[in-house]
């Protein structure tokens, strides 16, 4: 009786103080484990396969082989690369959703220097050049919208995502000039026979340069981002432009030298891309990684080092997924769905560690 | 430091349940990963051509662009599926990898599927070509053999192969039967015999939609004299709207007959919404458009596969280019729909089917049609034509090159010889009769 005269509310939401990182990642180890039980009993309940079963698959799909293993360390250095080029931005609170355009235009100017320079220049002057013509193409499809933003504070989000159909339509158009056989609307392999442009392999592996180039950028972002005046600058900036101003920080200036560095990035991704891996420029190249890096970037609260391991997850559970369509014979719309339940619990657990739940019992005793 | 022990405790976390998964129910979990290893040792040890393969240890990799929502996939899956149990290959022995784009990841999942020991890998295509070479190259011991690719005759790699079907003849069959259908729409005072004009949805100005128009409009023209056409292009192999977009376009036009080149719905759909008939394409879709479905022309890659596949038992050389056809059973129609369909048609089509096959049709027999030449346009350069307009000489861009030059006369006998220096089309001369409203190439 008393109790109904009193009754609390089940649980209310507190906001927690800093909590030891070891708590942290003890909740997000926990949300993982939830987030498997509920795929399990999913796919139990779905496919009547053996759950446990498609847990080992994701995983052979991933470390099986020396080559797989391989594929997901180039799939995670592209991946992150695009992300590391996402971050200064963000920090800035700058919302670049661009990336995916500025990433196609430097895989576009890497494939004009491939096809127009190929057999013209020697090597070492080749690749010098398709550097130059991607990361300046990227940085300056970075700029453009910043430009227009620091002068005219137009809205950087519609702006940047707009210039990834520019730079998507102008990639299709180069496609039809470029396209071989006649009519067929790809451009096939650029030099497969003289391989002019192609990124040398180191030793035997076809992707160990890349994978070296992005763990390098890496490193450099995360010192520009902690230790670097500008790093300083653009985070406070991000934090509030009046403050930025009174302390006497150029913001349009901040804007457009981070965006810059932004793009210049994305292109080098483009680069990666087109001389690293695929040699040829499609529409589709980019893949989308220009918005799974904003997700990379999130997860990982914009830390380079964190951002390893969130680029590592997406593209575990993207493998993984494959590998389970193609062993059970089911549609790859069900990897994405154990992917998407995996990712949601992997967010929600941000709640957990932000905020705590008080329950009403809990609450009596604390009486 | 930290985030060392967190990732290794987060990877440990997971492995401790992988292994808890071995550990604890399932057999078949550590049958599995066994095959794996066994599959791996006998990719290295697979059989080279000229020696003989037990079809017990036999393993088949499949790429696929898409999966099974595509129409265009769709056919190549069913055939898998066929030329699997005609061959009497069980189920391990088949791995299908679908959504494999056209880039990098077709190399890597070529290459995957020949470190699981895969003797013979095929893909789907046009764009996996230049990957599939690749893997080619690197994995000398297995067969790759590529659907729709035009560069096998000219790469000289023994284990290297492409494939494609006279669909042309298909195509020509189908345009009978929408011959047919024209003439009884002339007949009943539908529409007046210079009326009976045919609108065609393509997907880019490439040989192998310019052949097939061509001869899906020769087949119908071969029944209907006064039959037209007018063709517009998506830019995109698989673009729904685009394609319901470009067939309302043309009924608005005028169009009384529709048929299309591309892998989606959207013109078949448009057309039953219309009320405008049509002929498919890659299978029947009598279920969605029972009204306006006319018949379907398609290729069945079962006798290919199960071609491929038998020459790698036997110990057999695979050509490096090879064209089914009607005999082969390669190029099929799909059953005509009475409702939609005019009178008579299934003779006229069984006529020409025999034409066919006895030699005593040719789908580009150079009397049935005149080309134009016209240099200030840049029509049909390649093309020689007599004072009344028929053909005389094409130089076909047979060998794949960037300059897109001409390197193979085409046209000799009377007709024009496709698909017999390569397998892919390689018909290209625009023929009066047909008005092309547009090169849309953008994607």
């Amino acid at each position: 009786m008393n109790e109904k005269k009193n009754r609390e509310p089940l649980f209310h939401i507190v906001k927690r103080g800093e909590m030891p990182w070891y708590k942290a990642w003890g909740i997000r180890a926990i949300a993982l484990i939830a987030a498997l039980v509920i795929c399990g009993i999913i796919t139990q309940a779905v496919t009547g396969d053996n759950p446990i079963q498609v847990y080992i698959t994701m995983f052979l799909g991933n470390f099986g082989t020396p080559r797989r293993f391989w594929v997901l360390l180039q799939e995670m250095a592209i991946l992150l690369c695009v992300s590391l080029a996402m971050t200064p931005a963000f920090r800035m609170r700058f919302w670049n959703i661009g990336g995916e355009g500025q990433v196609m235009i430097g895989c576009l100017a890497t494939a004009a220097c491939m096809i127009c320079l190929g057999n013209k220049l020697p090597a070492p002057l080749l690749v010098i050049c398709m550097v130059i013509a991607s990361v300046g193409a990227g940085a300056v499809w970075g700029f453009i919208p910043a430009f227009f933003k620091a002068k005219w504070n137009t809205n950087e989000t519609l702006f940047t995502l707009m210039m990834n159909y520019v730079a998507i339509q102008i990639v299709a158009f180069f496609v039809i000039v470029w396209e071989s056989p006649k009519g067929s609307g790809k451009i096939g392999i650029i030099n497969q026979q003289s391989m002019a442009g192609w990124f040398p392999t180191i030793g035997n592996n076809k992707y160990l340069l890349n994978i070296i180039i992005v763990a390098v950028i890496t490193v450099l972002m995360y010192i520009y981002m902690n230790y670097s005046k500008h790093g300083y600058e653009l985070a406070v900036v991000g934090e509030s432009e009046q403050t930025a101003r009174y302390v006497g920080i150029n913001v349009s200036r901040v804007i457009m030298r981070t965006m810059l560095l932004s793009g210049a990035i994305c292109g080098l991704a483009g680069l990666l891309l087109v001389a690293g891996t695929n040699h040829t420029v499609t529409t589709t190249l980019a893949g989308g990684r220009g918005f799974t890096a904003v997700m990379v970037c999130w997860l990982a609260k914009f830390n380079p080092i964190g951002m390893i391991f969130t680029s590592f997850l997406l593209e575990f559970l993207g493998n993984g997924a494959n590998q389970i369509s193609t062993r059970f014979g089911l549609n790859q719309s069900f990897g994405d769905i154990i992917t998407g339940i995996i990712i949601f619990f992997i967010i929600g657990s941000e709640f957990f560690i932000n905020y705590r739940l008080n329950f009403r019992k809990k609450a009596e005793e604390a009486k | 430091m930290k985030m060392k022990k967190i990732v290794a405790l987060a990877a440990s976390a997971v492995m401790a349940l992988s292994l808890a998964a071995c550990g604890g129910s399932s057999s078949t979990g550590t049958a599995e990963s066994k095959a794996e290893t066994a599959a791996e040792s006998a990719g290295t040890a697979a059989e080279t051509t000229g020696t003989k393969v037990d079809k017990s240890k036999l393993k088949v990799g499949f790429i696929f662009l898409h999966d099974e929502n595509s129409t265009y996939d769709l056919n190549f899956i069913n055939a898998a599926k066929t030329a699997a149990k005609d061959l009497g290959l069980s189920d391990d022995q088949i791995v299908l990898k679908t959504n494999v784009p056209e880039g990098q990841e077709c190399y890597d999942t070529a290459a995957d599927l020949a470190d699981e020991g895969c003797n013979i890998v095929f893909a789907d295509s046009f764009g996996h070509e230049d990957y599939m070479i690749q893997a080619a190259k690197e994995f000398p011991n297995v067969q790759f053999c590529h659907a729709t690719g035009t560069k096998a005759h000219t790469e000289g790699l023994d284990n290297y192969h492409n494939a494609f079907a006279s669909i042309y003849e298909g195509r020509y069959l189908a345009g009978v039967a929408a011959g047919e259908k024209l003439n009884s729409m002339i007949k009943e005072g539908k529409i007046k015999e210079d009326e009976a004009k045919i609108g065609y949805v393509g997907a880019f100005t490439y040989a192998e939609v310019i052949s097939g128009y061509t001869s899906f409009f020769l087949g119908a023209r071969s029944i209907c004299p006064s039959a037209t056409m007018e063709v517009t292009f998506t830019g995109s192999w698989y673009d729904e709207t685009a394609e319901k977009e470009a067939a309302n376009k043309l009924i608005s036009d005028k169009c009384v007959l529709i048929s299309q080149h591309a892998d989606s719905m959207g013109a078949p759909t448009a057309c039953e919404t219309a009320g405008v008939p049509d002929v498919s394409y890659n299978g029947s879709t009598v279920d969605a458009c029972p009204n306006t479905y006319i018949i379907s022309s398609r290729i069945d890659w079962a006798p290919y596969y199960e071609y491929a596949i038998g020459a790698v038992i036997d110990g057999q050389k695979i050509d490096a280019d090879w064209v089914g056809d009607l005999k082969t059973k390669s190029v099929q129609l799909t059953d005509l729909n009475d409702k939609a369909a005019a009178e008579g048609t299934q003779d006229k089509i069984d006529e020409a089917m025999k034409g066919l096959e006895d030699g005593s049709i040719h789908v580009f027999d150079t009397s049935t049609f005149t080309v134009t030449v016209d240099e200030s346009k840049k029509l049909n350069l390649n093309a020689k034509v007599d004072d009344k307009g028929h053909l005389t000489s094409y130089m076909a861009d047979v060998d794949t090159d960037e300059a897109y030059k001409g390197d193979t006369e085409a046209v000799s006998d009377g007709y024009f010889h496709e698909s017999e220096y390569r397998s892919a089309p390689y018909f290209d001369v625009q023929i009066d009769g047909i008005t092309l409203l547009d090169t849309n190439f953008g994607s």
